[in-house]
C-alpha cells in the first residue's frame, strides 16, 4: 500500500514537471525570439521609424503607412465581422430550430474555420475587388478578412452562449421575459466575456495575415496614408515581408523592428479588448 | 402547527360568484377553483408523460402536489404556466382555465400568461450578472419600464414577504450569485413575487435547504396564500401535511387520488396512495 502510494506520488511528481516544463520552455522559446528581433533591429527602431514612409535608402524607411493600414484595416474588419459573427451566434443558439440543418450548418462554419486563408484571399479577390468593384482597396482588404474570421467568431460566440445555463434562462421566461428579453438582458450579458475573448483572439489572428491582402491586392510600398476606405493600402505583415526580401543586408533590420512594432500593436490592442472587457464585467449590465 | 392551520381555514371563506368557475370543497366550505384542468395530457416527444389530468386548483389556499419520482409533477406545474412546451418535442393535449379561460386558446400569449403564473423552480437560479436588488426587479425590468423610486419599494416589500429583508438590506447591490442557497431559493421567490402574479408554483423549493431555511419558506408559503394561489410540489410528506390545504397524488403520470390534505393522510382512499404515504414504495 505505501510502497503504491509512493509510486503514484512519483508519477504525479513527473508529470507535474512534465506540464511545468512545457509551460516554461515556450515562454522562454518566445522571449528568446523577441530578444533575438530586438537585438536585429539594433537602433532601427525610433520616432522616425514609426512616422516614416518606405525609402530605398534602408535607414531613412519608415513603418508609418504599414502601421496605419493594419490599425484601419482591423478596427474595419471588427466592425464588419463582429456583428455579423455574433448576431450569426444568437441566431443559431438562440432562435433557430435544433436539427438535421443546423448540424449541418454547424460542421460547415467548424470547416470553414479550418480552410487556408490563402483561399479566403482568392474568394475576397473574385468577390469584393471584381464583381462588388471595390478595388485594391481598404474596404476590400477589411471584408476578405472578416470572412475569414467570421467563423472563428461563431463559434466562439456560440460556445459562449451555451455556458449560459437552461435554469437562467428558464427564470427569466418563467418571470414573463419573450425571447429577445431574456437574450438581449439575461443571456447576452453572461456571454459577453466569452464572446469577447473569442473575438480578440480571432481579431488578433487577421493583425497577422498577409497571404490572402497580397491577394486582394495589398501594396507593399506605398508613400501616403489611407484617406478612406477606398484608398489603397499596406499592412505591417506585408511590409516586414517586403523587407525581408530585399537583397541589402541593411533592410533585415527593418524587419526585425517592423516585427517588433508588430507584436506591440497587438499587443496593445489586446490589451486594450481586455481591460474594456473587464470594465464592461464590471459594470452593472442594465 | 396543525391547529394553526386549522384555526386559519376556520375564518370564512372568500367565496366569489362562480359561474363559469366550478368550486372547490375545502374543509366543508367552497372556494373558488382558480385553476381547472381537463383532461390535460403532456408528451416528450413521443414519450407519453400525463395521461387526462383532472384537477381543480383552489384559490388563495396552498394544493401539494406529492409522488415518487418521475411520476410527472414538475411536468404537470409546468403545464400551468406554458413553460412545457418550451422543451423541444414537448406537447400538450387538454385545458387549463385560470379564471375560466383556457390558458391553451389560440389568442393567449404565454409571455403575459407567465406573468400572472409566477414559478419557482427546484434548482435555484438567480441571475449571476446582477445584484440582489436586480434580481428581484429582474421580472418588472425585463418586460417593462420601471422607475427608480417605486422600485426600491418593490425590492423591500418583496425580500421582505420571502423573509430575506432582514439579512440582506444592506448588501442589495451584491451579485445574485454571492449568496448562500437557502438566501438563493429565498431571493427567487422573491423575484417571482415582484411581479405579483396570480398563482405561484413551486417545485421543491425546499429540496436543497436545512431545516430552517425550511421551515421560513414554509412560513412564508402560510402568509403568501392570504393574497396568492400556491402550487407546491414536494418530495417531503411532512411538508405537504404542514404547509397544504389540498393534496394530490401522482402516480406514473395519472392523478390518483386528490383530497384535503387531512383527509390523504389519515384516510386515502386508495391503495396507491395508501402504499406511498405508508412508504410502502417510491
Ligand atoms: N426534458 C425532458 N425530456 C424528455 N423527457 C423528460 C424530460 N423531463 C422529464 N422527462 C420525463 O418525463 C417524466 C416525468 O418527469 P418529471 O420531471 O415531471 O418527474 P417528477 O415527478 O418531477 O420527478 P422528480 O420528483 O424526480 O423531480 C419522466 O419519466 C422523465 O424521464
Ligand atoms: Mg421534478
Amino acid at each position: 500500500m505505501t510502497a503504491r502510494r509512493t509510486r503514484s506520488h512519483m508519477y504525479e511528481k513527473a508529470f507535474i514537471g512534465l506540464a511545468l516544463a512545457a509551460v516554461v520552455l515556450p515562454l522562454l522559446l518566445l522571449a528568446v525570439l523577441i530578444a533575438d528581433v530586438i537585438v536585429d533591429s539594433s537602433g532601427r527602431l525610433g520616432f522616425d521609424f514609426l512616422t516614416g514612409y518606405p525609402s530605398r535608402k534602408p535607414e531613412q524607411a519608415g513603418i508609418l503607412p504599414g502601421l496605419a493600414g493594419s490599425i484601419y484595416l482591423i478596427l474595419l474588419t471588427a466592425a464588419m465581422a463582429l456583428p455579423v459573427g455574433v448576431g450569426a451566434a444568437l441566431y443559431l443558439e438562440e432562435y433557430g430550430k435544433k436539427g438535421r440543418l443546423s448540424n449541418l450548418i454547424e460542421v460547415n462554419i467548424s470547416n470553414l474555420a479550418g480552410v487556408p486563408s490563402i483561399i479566403y484571399g482568392l474568394l475576397g479577390l473574385e468577390m469584393f475587388v471584381r464583381t462588388i468593384g471595390l478595388g485594391r482597396s481598404l474596404l476590400a482588404g477589411a471584408g476578405t478578412m472578416a470572412l475569414l474570421i467570421l467563423p472563428i467568431i461563431i463559434i466562439s460566440s456560440r460556445e459562449a452562449l451555451r455556458t449560459v445555463p437552461l435554469s437562467v434562462r428558464e427564470g427569466a421566461y418563467a418571470l414573463g421575459a419573450t425571447r429577445w428579453q431574456v437574450t438581449r438582458k439575461v443571456v447576452l450579458p453572461m456571454a459577453f466575456p466569452g464572446i469577447l475573448t473569442g473575438s480578440i483572439l480571432a481579431v488578433s489572428r487577421a493583425i497577422g495575415e498577409a497571404a490572402p491582402l497580397i491577394v486582394v491586392g495589398a501594396l507593399a510600398y506605398i508613400a501616403f496614408l489611407p484617406d478612406s476606405v477606398n484608398s489603397p493600402f499596406t499592412v505591417l505583415p506585408i511590409q516586414i515581408f517586403n523587407w525581408v526580401s530585399r537583397p541589402q543586408e541593411e533592410f533585415l533590420k527593418n524587419a526585425a523592428a517592423g516585427s517588433v512594432v508588430l507584436l506591440a500593436t497587438l499587443l496593445i490592442l489586446n490589451s486594450i479588448a481586455i481591460v474594456l472587457r473587464n470594465r464592461l464585467q464590471k459594470r452593472r449590465t442594465w | 402547527m396543525l391547529i394553526e392551520t386549522k384555526e386559519k381555514r376556520e375564518a370564512p371563506p372568500r367565496v366569489r360568484s362562480a359561474n363559469l368557475t366550478e368550486v372547490v370543497a375545502i374543509q366543508n366550505a367552497s372556494v373558488k377553483a382558480k385553476l381547472q384542468v381537463e383532461g390535460l395530457s403532456a408528451w416528450f416527444g413521443t414519450n407519453k408523460v400525463l395521461f387526462g389530468i383532472r384537477m381543480q386548483i383552489p384559490e388563495n389556499r396552498v394544493t401539494a402536489i406529492i409522488g415518487p419520482s418521475g411520476c410527472g409533477k414538475s411536468t404537470f406545474i409546468r403545464t400551468l404556466n406554458r413553460m412545457h412546451e418550451m422543451v423541444v418535442g414537448a406537447r400538450v393535449e387538454g385545458q387549463v382555465r385560470l379564471d375560466g379561460q383556457d390558458i391553451y386558446a389560440q389568442d393567449i400569449d404565454p409571455v403575459l400568461l407567465r406573468r400572472r403564473v409566477g414559478m419557482v423552480f427546484q434548482k435555484p437560479n438567480p441571475f449571476p450578472t446582477m445584484s440582489i436588488r436586480d434580481n428581484v426587479l429582474a421580472g418588472l425590468r425585463l418586460t417593462r419600464a420601471l422607475d427608480r423610486g417605486r422600485g426600491e419599494e418593490i425590492v423591500e416589500t418583496a425580500l421582505r414577504q420571502a423573509a430575506l429583508w432582514e439579512e440582506l438590506s444592506d448588501r442589495l447591490d451584491e451579485p445574485g450569485g454571492s449568496l448562500s442557497g437557502g438566501q438563493q431559493q429565498r431571493l427567487v421567490i422573491a423575484r417571482a413575487l415582484a411581479v405579483e402574479p396570480d398563482v405561484i408554483l413551486m417545485d421543491e423549493p425546499c429540496s436543497a435547504l436545512d431545516p430552517i431555511a425550511t421551515a421560513r419558506i414554509e412560513d412564508r408559503i402560510h402568509a403568501l396564500k392570504e393574497k396568492y394561489t400556491i402550487v407546491i410540489v414536494t418530495h417531503n410528506m411532512q411538508q405537504a401535511a404542514r404547509v397544504a390545504d389540498r393534496t394530490a397524488f401522482f402516480l406514473l403520470g395519472e392523478l390518483i387520488e386528490y383530497e384535503n390534505t387531512n383527509d390523504l393522510f389519515t384516510a386515502p382512499k386508495d391503495k396507491r396512495t395508501e402504499d406511498y404515504i405508508t412508504g410502502k414504495f417510491g
